[in-house]
């Protein structure tokens, strides 16, 4: 008779000295719970490869140390995470990482009016700050569409932008300094308050680092005064290509808008289905664009905004009556991702960035490789730095579609670059982009990026197999082929 | 991965593959990070602004260009950038990193560089950053090119973003007022400036704006008009804003820069020594960009 042998449990397993380690500080706030490694197997992006190891849920500086310290110890690679909102891939933890989750750091530590700065955790959600902020009269420029779910340390991983980024620029130029543990568990300051930081810009180049360089643990970021004026203005177009050539036009003209957001027809009616904004649903496209500061000069801007889209072709011009109105704008605009699932199932959201006046050519492109592929596209682009934000929409249960939709996807990324652009504005590269990074880059700058990447973790343990191609991180390979396999499943 | 001008190539060419090797500008800032060995052959970059394109902001321009061949040929256009001109090269100050004097309203010279190409220690043209003003692709080449004193990298073109010059600007000045007041009643001013008694204030923009907004500082105090920035002391500090209304407080003949932190002063700043760690990566970037320590031997960036 054939005895059955105990069920193996991680805390038997291979696993059971790293397990055991992390928890000499951490306590049961490692999970090694199958249901809950399940949940961070994926971020919000499309990629289902990802098996988590130990989560290590921190609550401060020392527990983020002592979990890279004890990964490294263990051999074992380190995938930060902030909200999971990410749309690359850059939070999928690949061949069992030890995850550390900063999702409980949620604080905001303190606001200096005077000096223009706030220190953070990387937890607190990013529209959380600028509430805060508000009674201060102040707000975190950086709003990602996401921006009621995802965290700071995740903008500053991503060096996230938003609609707003226009006038103000994206996360870099709102981070001053930033706390890091280092990929070889290190504590240190990168940048400072100070106005010109000595040495090599370590913060700049930390920002946009995609969990690859060290993990953040607080960040001092730059406040932005509450402008005492805002005007927001609805242009209708009938065509997409009309409110391209009026986003070229208002830049051309010397006003740089807080932003100009496009959305083509199929989204807008999608939104105003979901908000009930009155936006236009007969219109072709909708510009919306928004000019802040002092009352006189947002007049003028205004004006002159609207007059060049009429030049352009608008049917409509209207201008927001108030801040009821406005704020309705812009959640439809916000929300628009979450409206199109009135149309179909799922989608997949693309991100890259061209030369503006290449907006309308590009986007006629889009609508063309959709329609190869037999596939229904919306468009909806901050359309102020030529980022286009095509959705893919699919049902996940029809055979063969998703190949469909890379296929396109595929071709929309090399309809960007032929164009001039960039392959993303917003999102990063993560998993997602890793393969066409080399149709952007020679080899030789690729090395180069692998080179400053070593600088700051030789061993390739912090985040591996993301951004740079393979072959251009060998390390990547071997970290990753280290991992015991098995009990994980 | 569009074609590199053969200009570029050419200067990659002159740079080679070995022996120590510097690159001169307008030599405003030579001897910042310490001397460079003198066995170093000085080459120039290749100048020239080869594009700008006013509709997407932004301007290509190499190296050796004269930061006011730069100003002159984007104030044809109606726009400005964020670089410093010292009577130096668009290279050199970048290589510096020093900011604007009007940093407020510019932005920092930091996010103003798009996108950069280099000649590597290994004599290659490299690419970082993009030629579109939002860009996340790939590590922050651009980032850490600039204020790396040529240690790095040696910048051959670079594509910085260009934006419109404001319609009005105006200098104002004003004695015994409190320059933090000055500096949170109007909105966004492009500069405030304190030598501990006199407050100078930069207001840009539409006119009815700068209007409005010389009427509000008009109710602290009289302020006339001038012709710009005090003149500067010759030394340049680092300082948070805070510390750098102490040393306005001392009324020593420094000008500060108020929420910036920046001071002018008589006498130099002591070192910044950086931390053990970021020293550690700072010795592990030189080692990978620059093996053999041929590019500007004897500069260093930290201390």
């Amino acid at each position: 008779m054939r005895r059955r042998r105990p069920p193996r449990t991680v805390e038997s397993g291979p696993d059971a000295e790293l397990i055991a380690d992390l928890r000499a500080v951490l306590g049961d706030r490692v999970r090694v719970d199958g249901a809950e490694r399940a949940l961070l197997r994926r971020d919000a992006s499309v990629f289902d490869g990802g098996s988590a190891g130990p989560i290590c849920l921190c609550d401060n500086t020392a527990e983020v140390q002592h979990a890279v310290r004890t990964a490294i110890a263990h051999g074992r690679a380190v995938v930060p995470r902030g909200a999971g909102t990410g749309l690359a891939g850059g939070a999928v933890p690949l061949g069992n990482p030890v995850v550390v989750s900063l999702a409980r750091m949620t604080r905001v530590l303190e606001v200096d009016v005077d000096a223009g700065v706030a220190w953070v955790e990387p937890g607190v959600v990013n529209l959380d700050l600028s509430r805060h902020l508000h009674r201060v009269g102040h707000h975190f420029a950086p709003d990602p569409s996401s921006q009621q779910v995802c965290t700071i340390g995740g903008n500053v991983a991503n060096n996230s932008g938003g609609p707003h980024c226009l006038a103000d620029g994206v996360t870099n130029a709102h981070v001053l300094a930033v706390e890091v543990v280092l990929p070889d568990g290190e504590v240190t300051l990168l940048g400072g308050l100070d106005a010109e930081p000595a040495g090599y810009d370590l913060r700049g180049v930390f920002v946009g680092g995609e969990g690859m360089l060290g993990i953040a643990t607080r960040i001092a970021v730059r406040i932005t005064r509450n402008r005492p004026a805002v005007r927001t203005l609805l242009l209708s177009f009938d065509t997409p290509r009309q409110a391209a050539a009026t986003v070229s036009a208002v830049i051309a003209a010397g006003i740089v808008p807080a932003a100009m957001e496009v959305m083509d027809r199929r989204i807008t009616v999608a939104v105003e289905n979901y908000v009930h904004a009155g936006y236009p649903t007969d219109a072709g496209a909708v510009l919306l664009a928004e000019v802040d500061g002092l009352a006189a000069g947002v007049d003028i801007d205004a004006d002159r905004i609207a007059e060049i889209g009429r030049a352009n072709g608008a049917t409509d011009v209207r201008l927001a009556a108030d801040d009821t109105e406005r704020a309705l704008l812009w959640k439809g605009r916000k929300t628009a991702f979450g409206a199109v699932a009135q149309v179909a199932p799922n989608y997949y959201l693309h991100d890259t960035v061209v030369p503006r006046a290449r907006l309308a050519e590009v986007l006629d492109e889009v609508y063309a490789i959709a329609e190869r592929h037999d596939l229904m596209v919306m468009n909806v682009f901050h359309a102020g730095d030529g980022n286009l934000h095509p959705l893919l929409l699919y049902d996940a249960r029809e055979p063969g579609v998703f190949e469909r939709v890379h296929a396109a996807g595929a071709e929309i990324v090399e309809a960007s670059l032929a164009a001039g652009g960039v392959l993303s504005g917003e999102h990063g590269i993560g998993i997602e982009k890793q393969g066409y990074m080399s149709r952007l880059f020679s080899d030789d700058d690729l090395d180069h990026q692998e080179r400053l990447r070593r600088a700051f973790d030789p061993a390739c343990r912090a985040n591996p197999g993301k951004v740079l191609p393979a072959g251009h991180s060998c390390a990547d390979i071997q970290a990753l082929r280290t991992v015991p396999t098995g009990v994980w499943g | 991965m569009t074609g590199v001008d053969p200009v570029l190539t050419a200067f990659a060419a002159e740079v080679g593959p070995d022996g120590p090797v510097t690159v001169a500008g307008g030599r405003t800032r030579w001897d910042r990070g310490g001397a460079v060995d003198p066995s170093a052959r000085v080459l120039t970059a290749p100048s020239g602004v080869v594009e700008h394109q006013p509709d997407e902001m932004i301007v290509r321009v190499r190296a050796g260009t004269t930061v006011a061949e730069l100003t002159s040929v984007l104030a044809a256009a109606g726009q400005r950038c964020a670089l410093p001109d010292r009577g130096g090269s668009v290279g050199g100050a970048i290589a510096v990193g020093e900011n604007h004097l009007e940093v407020l309203g510019r932005g920092t010279l930091r996010a103003s560089v798009l996108q950069v190409r280099y000649v590597s220690a290994e004599g290659r043209v490299i690419t970082g950053g993009g030629p579109t003003v939002k860009n996340v692709s790939g590590f922050d080449l651009p980032r850490l090119m600039t204020g790396a004193l040529g240690t790095l990298g040696l910048l051959a073109e670079v594509i910085l973003r260009a934006d419109p010059i404001p319609a009005v600007s105006l200098w104002l000045e004003a004695d015994a007022v409190d320059p933090v007041t000055v500096h949170a009643a109007v909105l966004r001013p492009s500069c405030v400036l304190w030598d501990g008694e006199r407050v100078r204030v930069l207001l840009e923009g539409h006119a009815p704006d700068v209007a409005e907004q010389r009427d509000r500082l008009a109710r602290l105090a009289t302020f006339v008009d001038c012709d710009g920035p005090f003149p500067l002391p010759p030394h340049r500090w680092s300082l948070t804003p805070a510390e750098a209304l102490d040393v306005g407080r001392s009324s020593d003949g420094s000008i500060v820069s108020v929420s910036v932190g920046t001071a002018w002063r008589t006498m130099a700043q002591p070192p910044r020594p950086v931390s053990s760690p970021v020293r550690g990566i700072s010795e592990r970037l030189k080692h990978n960009f620059d093996p053999t320590g041929r590019l500007n031997p004897g500069r260093c960036v930290w201390t």
